[in-house]
């Protein structure tokens, strides 16, 4: 049986900030409308793997490929465009904003972004809270903004960095429900995790990180049996 | 006819009218400064030199082509934007990643090159320019004379301030403007063109300082060093209304002009000083400003 092409590929990636070497040869795959979460302690490389995909990262090299498309020299305006839409860990709420001028923000640049309604129907709490300041919601809403805001733009993959992040359980679980009906719309996700319990209940493969590598893929179906493993790898 | 605290009406309101028309020219080049400011990170110290560009802009339209005050009002502020532009996709843009510092030493040397250029070929004597004839004599209100032309800058300038609050708070464009100034790099990250959204906004604000100089032609003489002179005093404004913060822009620049007109009336001796011993008080008890985020 043939194995389908990679929605994304990023193959030997590696980036810097400034003069610290931090990415060491990221290698790992994404196929269209999974879920695959990176898993690692804090420094591993996680978040700066996400920010080297969406070009924030300045200093990077490798190769990052989407449907094909190389974007390893592309912008970050250029890369979304191209379909991959960054939901960031400190979830960049404007704070000079409303609610509803931070989910108008970001423009529709490819077809199939979501409706302000979709949106609403995905995240009800917004609805209420739109004239709201941005940064006056609480975290769990914070969130669910940022969520929402990229799923204006037309992308069909979502890096969301650390969601569950300081979030109370029931959030966390809402949360998750909302990756799941994202998933069911057909998105792809790459979803960077340190809560080991919310990446199983969302994700269909996880990559370990460490020291700026991946050294391990499990797939979601084999991590009950290797549980001791993935305590190890996050020390928990 | 009445007095107050001994000083005759045409006096008082008379510098009063003086106050609100500097203070309508302080108001537009702070509203500048602080768009520049705020998206760019860059004070610009060559927006003194752009307001001198826009006056004698509108002048050499009038003087070589005939073409007057009116057409000069549209003309003048897209040309020297147009300038500002090409100054910031040349220059500017490569000190982004420096510190505040080089942006504002380029921005001097600018300043002293335009004025330079201009005193090398029209010396400093300064060149007249009319008040359109819509606009020439006034209104007898009683208590006092109010020329036509000041009553139009300052209504004029009102008019142009609250539009450009107006754009940056209520429209999408301006929420794109203030999203970029927090966090420019996540506005890219949407798909947003940053890089063109900032040579737009440094070409406006360069157009706003144009725009002062076409309507400051018929008051003050048209010379190379009106800017000059204008400058550091719209940047003790912009000091006092708190760095980036555009209603700060607009308020102060108004109230301090009127606080300049007082002054001249109740105590003419610290009228040059008062705004500066006032930007001293601010940065004192409230050092980002009235308006500024902290």
């Amino acid at each position: 049986m043939t194995e389908a092409t990679p929605l994304l590929q990023v193959r030997n990636l590696e980036g810097w900030y400034g003069e610290s070497h931090v990415l060491h040869g990221i290698d790992f795959h994404v196929n269209e409308g999974e879920v695959v979460t990176l898993l690692g302690r804090n420094g591993a490389g996680k978040t700066t793997t996400l920010k080297a995909i969406m070009g924030i990262l300045a200093q990077r090299r490798g190769s990052i490929t989407l449907n094909g498309k190389e974007l390893i020299r592309m912008s970050p305006r250029a890369i979304a465009r191209a379909g991959i839409g960054f939901c960031p860990e400190e979830r960049g709420i404007f704070a000079s904003l409303s609610v509803q001028e931070n989910l108008m923000l970001p423009p529709r640049v490819r077809p199939g972004g979501l409706s302000v309604e979709q949106i609403f129907e995905l995240f009800p709490n917004l609805q209420e809270r739109l004239n709201s300041q941005g940064t006056k919601l609480s975290g769990g809403e914070q969130q669910m903004l940022a969520i929402g805001r990229i799923l204006r733009t037309g992308a069909n993959l979502l890096l969301l960095d650390e969601p569950t992040e300081g979030l109370a359980p029931v959030i966390i679980q809402q949360i998750g429900r909302t990756i799941g009906l994202l998933k069911e719309q057909g998105f792809t996700i790459i979803l960077v995790e340190q809560n080991f319990r919310f990446a199983a209940s969302v994700a269909d493969r996880h990559y370990v990180v460490e020291l700026g590598r991946v050294i391990d893929e499990i797939p979601n179906r084999e991590l009950e049996a290797n549980t001791a493993r993935i305590q190890g790898y996050l020390g928990v | 006819m009445f007095e107050l605290l001994g000083i005759p009406p045409q006096a008082l309101f008379g510098q009063l009218l003086l106050g609100l028309i500097n203070g309508s020219f302080y108001a537009i080049l702070s509203l500048g400064l602080a768009v520049i400011f705020g998206l760019l990170n860059i004070i610009n110290f060559a927006h003194g030199a752009q307001y001198m560009m826009g006056a004698f802009l509108a002048w050499m339209l009038l003087h070589y082509l005939g073409i007057g005050y009116w057409w000069a009002l549209i003309l003048v502020p897209v040309i020297v934007g147009a300038f500002g532009v090409v100054i910031e996709r040349l220059m500017l843009s490569r000190l982004y990643k420096l510190d505040h510092l080089y942006g504002l030493l380029l921005t001097f040397g600018i300043a002293l090159i335009i004025q330079g250029l201009f005193r090398n070929a029209y010396g400093i004597s300064g060149m007249p320019y009319s008040i359109p004839s819509q606009l020439a004599g006034g209104q007898n209100l009683g208590f006092m004379f109010l020329p036509n032309y000041r009553a139009w800058v300052v209504v004029f300038s009102l008019v142009v301030c609250l539009g450009t609050w107006f754009m940056i708070e209520k429209t999408r464009l301006g929420a794109y403007l203030r999203a970029a100034t927090e966090n420019p790099t996540l506005v890219g990250a949407f798909g947003i063109n940053v890089p063109r959204m900032i040579t737009l906004t440094y070409g406006f604000g360069v157009a706003l300082a144009a725009l002062a100089g076409v309507l400051a032609a018929p008051v003050y003489s048209v010379n190379p060093n009106m800017g000059a002179d204008l400058i550091i005093v719209v940047f003790a404004v912009v000091v006092i209304g708190g760095m980036g913060s555009i209603l700060g822009a607009i308020i102060t620049g108004f109230g301090l002009g009127l606080v300049e007109g007082l002054t001249r009336v109740f105590y003419p001796e610290a009228s040059s000083v008062v705004i500066f011993v006032i930007m001293a008080i601010v940065l004192l008890v409230k050092p980002a400003g009235l308006f500024g985020r902290a």
